[in-house]
């Protein structure tokens, strides 16, 4: 009996959702440690460095469009580093490490889904976006439709997705500190809100954009720095390194090959991770900070290169762990786990690159690279609250309120209220959660981004016969059904309720093959029944629009900078 | 936008040739992106001991070549698409631009 409970206890412990893991949350129990100065130091200078460049970017932030967009004058190269660096998070860096470490090639297949998504979007979405919108992807979907009703549905879609994605970084960051810099879990949590806020509320989307620029800068230089330092230990021999991996790990040769996994449930996860990317506000926000079409094609070109390039470290550092930091007397540690002795990395899997740093690189770069990890998560929070208050303050506030009407100076106090109070409830939401388990926040941010945001961007610029009420009632449908399939599936009825193992009624962790087929096909559905006047109007409205998207005449320009 | 703009857009030869060239190379590749990921998935789903056979007789098996290439072909095909819509594209697209205001 007590042998059968561990296996199941280990099973348990192998399904944890591995994609959640590699977008958002650091998942498992940590340890304090001691309190680690270096990497205080290179914190705090980071900390006054970007602070100089939120004061630098505050006195340039007069208007809405600089505080949503920087005033558009960001390159395609600039922002595709921004881009790259909102993907990069703390936890895809430690979490994919963690995972190639622990699995092997399975870590590569997770990078591959979160890869792919760039190219779509480039050849469907991306150059329409920026010639149609202006400050929020809302601006697109709501281009010809009616504003209240789309409006409002598309800030709800990106308010739950911040708020989902920020629980996720909040509690990862408040484990992260505890760990790496020796903090107290809320001193951490309390410290991101207030810097966050910091940021984005005076030195709005220029100093959102320059801090993500240079976490990505700092972050692939480090990233680059180890993986050739693990190439130089095996003589740059790609062979040799797997070779030397396959004899320390305990799974042996199966680190080399792709585990098992349920058809539907890869197929499920392909598409939450690639339309999930298409529909997330943080990044769709992105594209409205270049001048034009031509530079936010630019931006995905080198967003898929530097995001192609460190997915292929990332695999590289965590093989070099396999090799370098597991088994070594050092890193290890044994605790005891469900009455069981477990000797596992010091402070768990997810540490498996910040050991490797240490091994690689001594004291000094062991500080620079935990204190990379707390400023990608740092950069990571500004972008996803500055897509929430613009939600809040251009959506619902100036276009569904005010009917687009507001006067600009009360629009900017109220995104910046926003910031504030999304800043106060993303600390009390981290601390709240600190103990619970959060390991399907991020896939269903992902699910909830491809079958509620999407269905209606894609459709509102390819498909003529949208209406108003089909893009409500399906996007309804599509976040409602994500929502419920994923409560009622493993991730949650399991895991988090605590219910037995395969009893869950909906038997698969990733929701997006359904609950996102069900959203296109309400909204196909409704806009085809609805033969009201509003309805005539607004497929009469496409062809305007249409010619707006190609040729982007009519589109909001980049402003004085 | 006015009407006499949208309707001289419309109207243009060389619109319905910018449409139909961005369209069909978009949807090409984007065609091309998916067939390779979802082919991957599929060999995954069904057949995983084909990514797991050794590539050499060393360790390294075909996964890992395979799992960089899609990593490298969506780099490339973005490259493609920006590539012709910078230079082509948009050149058709300023003529149509400059050809609407006259």
């Amino acid at each position: 009996m007590k042998s059968w409970m561990k296996s199941a206890a280990l099973g348990s412990l192998c399904l944890l959702p591995a994609f959640a893991m590699a977008a958002g949350a650091l998942e498992g129990d940590v340890q304090k440690q001691a309190t680690n100065w270096t990497a205080i130091i290179m914190f705090l200078l980071f900390v006054s460095g970007t602070l100089y460049i939120t004061y630098w970017a505050a006195r340039r932030t007069q208007s809405a469009s600089d505080f949503y967009t920087g005033g558009g004058g960001i390159t395609g190269f600039q922002n595709g580093l921004a881009i790259a660096g909102d993907y990069m998070s703390a936890a895809s860096f430690l979490g994919i490490s963690a995972m190639v470490f622990e699995k092997g090639y399975d870590g590569l297949i997770y990078s591959m889904g979160f890869l792919v998504g760039w190219p779509i979007i480039l050849f469907l979405v991306a150059e329409r976006l920026r010639n149609l919108g202006k400050f929020t992807f809302a601006d697109v979907a709501s281009y010809r439709l009616q504003q209240t009703p789309v409006r409002t549905f598309a800030a709800t879609g990106t308010l739950v997705v911040v708020a989902l994605y920020l629980i996720a970084q909040m509690v990862g960051a408040g484990k992260l500190i505890q760990l790496l810099f020796g903090l107290n879990y809320s001193t951490a949590v309390i410290l991101v809100g207030v810097l966050m806020v910091m940021y984005v509320m005076f030195g709005g989307m220029l100093a959102t954009t320059w801090v993500q620029i240079i976490k990505a800068v700092i972050l692939l230089s480090g990233a680059t720095f180890m993986a050739f330092m693990v190439m130089a230990s095996v003589g740059f021999s790609p062979e040799t390194l797997f070779q030397k991996a396959t004899e320390v790990h305990a799974k042996g040769l199966a680190i080399m090959s792709p585990g098992k996994a349920d058809p539907i449930d890869s197929i499920s996860l392909g598409l939450a991770l690639m339309f999930g990317t298409a529909g997330l506000p943080h990044i769709l926000m992105r594209f409205f900070t270049v001048s034009n079409a031509k530079e936010a094609r630019k931006s995905v070109f080198y967003a898929t290169g530097f995001i192609g390039y460190f997915y292929i470290l990332t695999f590289i550092i965590g093989f070099g762990a396999i090799v370098l930091v597991l088994n070594q007397p050092a890193f290890m540690e044994t605790i005891v786990k469900d009455g069981k002795p477990l000797t596992q990395l010091l402070g768990g899997n997810n540490m498996a690159a910040i050991h490797l740093s240490h091994a690689v690189g001594g004291d000094l770069f062991y500080g620079f690279i935990s204190a990379v990890a707390f400023a990608t998560i740092l950069a990571v929070v500004a972008g996803l609250t500055l897509s929430g208050a613009s939600a809040v303050s251009h959506d619902l506030y100036a276009s569904v309120i005010k009917k687009g009407k507001a006067n600009e100076k009360d629009e900017m106090r109220v995104s910046k209220l926003t910031t504030l109070a999304l800043g106060i409830i993303a600390i009390v939401l981290g601390l709240v959660f600190e103990k619970q388990n959060i390991a399907f926040m991020v896939g269903l941010a992902f699910s909830i981004a491809a079958s509620a945001n999407f269905p209606v961007l894609f459709l509102s610029m390819f498909w003529k016969g949208l209406t108003t009420r089909g893009a409500v009632i399906g996007g309804a449908i599509g976040l409602v059904s994500a929502v419920v399939m994923i409560i009622l599936g493993p991730a949650v009825w399991v895991d988090v309720m605590g219910h037995a193992k395969g009893s869950a009624p909906f038997p698969y962790k990733n929701p997006a093959l359904f609950s996102m087929s069900l959203a296109f096909f309400f909204t196909w559905l409704f806009s085809v029944l609805d033969t009201s006047k509003a309805a005539e109007e607004e497929k009469a409205k496409f062809d305007a629009q249409f010619v707006r998207s190609m040729t982007g005449i009519g589109a909001s320009g980049a402003s004085k900078h | 936008m006015n009407e006499d703009i949208l309707k001289r857009v419309q109207a243009n030869p060389k619109f319905a040739e910018l449409v139909q060239k961005r369209s069909s190379l978009g949807w090409l590749l984007s065609i091309v992106m998916l067939a390779i990921y979802y082919g991957f998935i599929l060999v995954l789903a069904f057949s995983p001991a084909t990514l797991g056979a050794s590539l050499s007789g060393g360790v390294t098996t075909v996964g890992i070549p395979v799992g960089i290439f899609i990593i490298v072909s969506a780099f490339v095909l973005t490259g493609i698409y920006v590539r012709k819509a910078n230079t082509e594209f948009d050149q058709l697209n300023q003529q149509i631009v400059e050809e609407a205001k006259q």
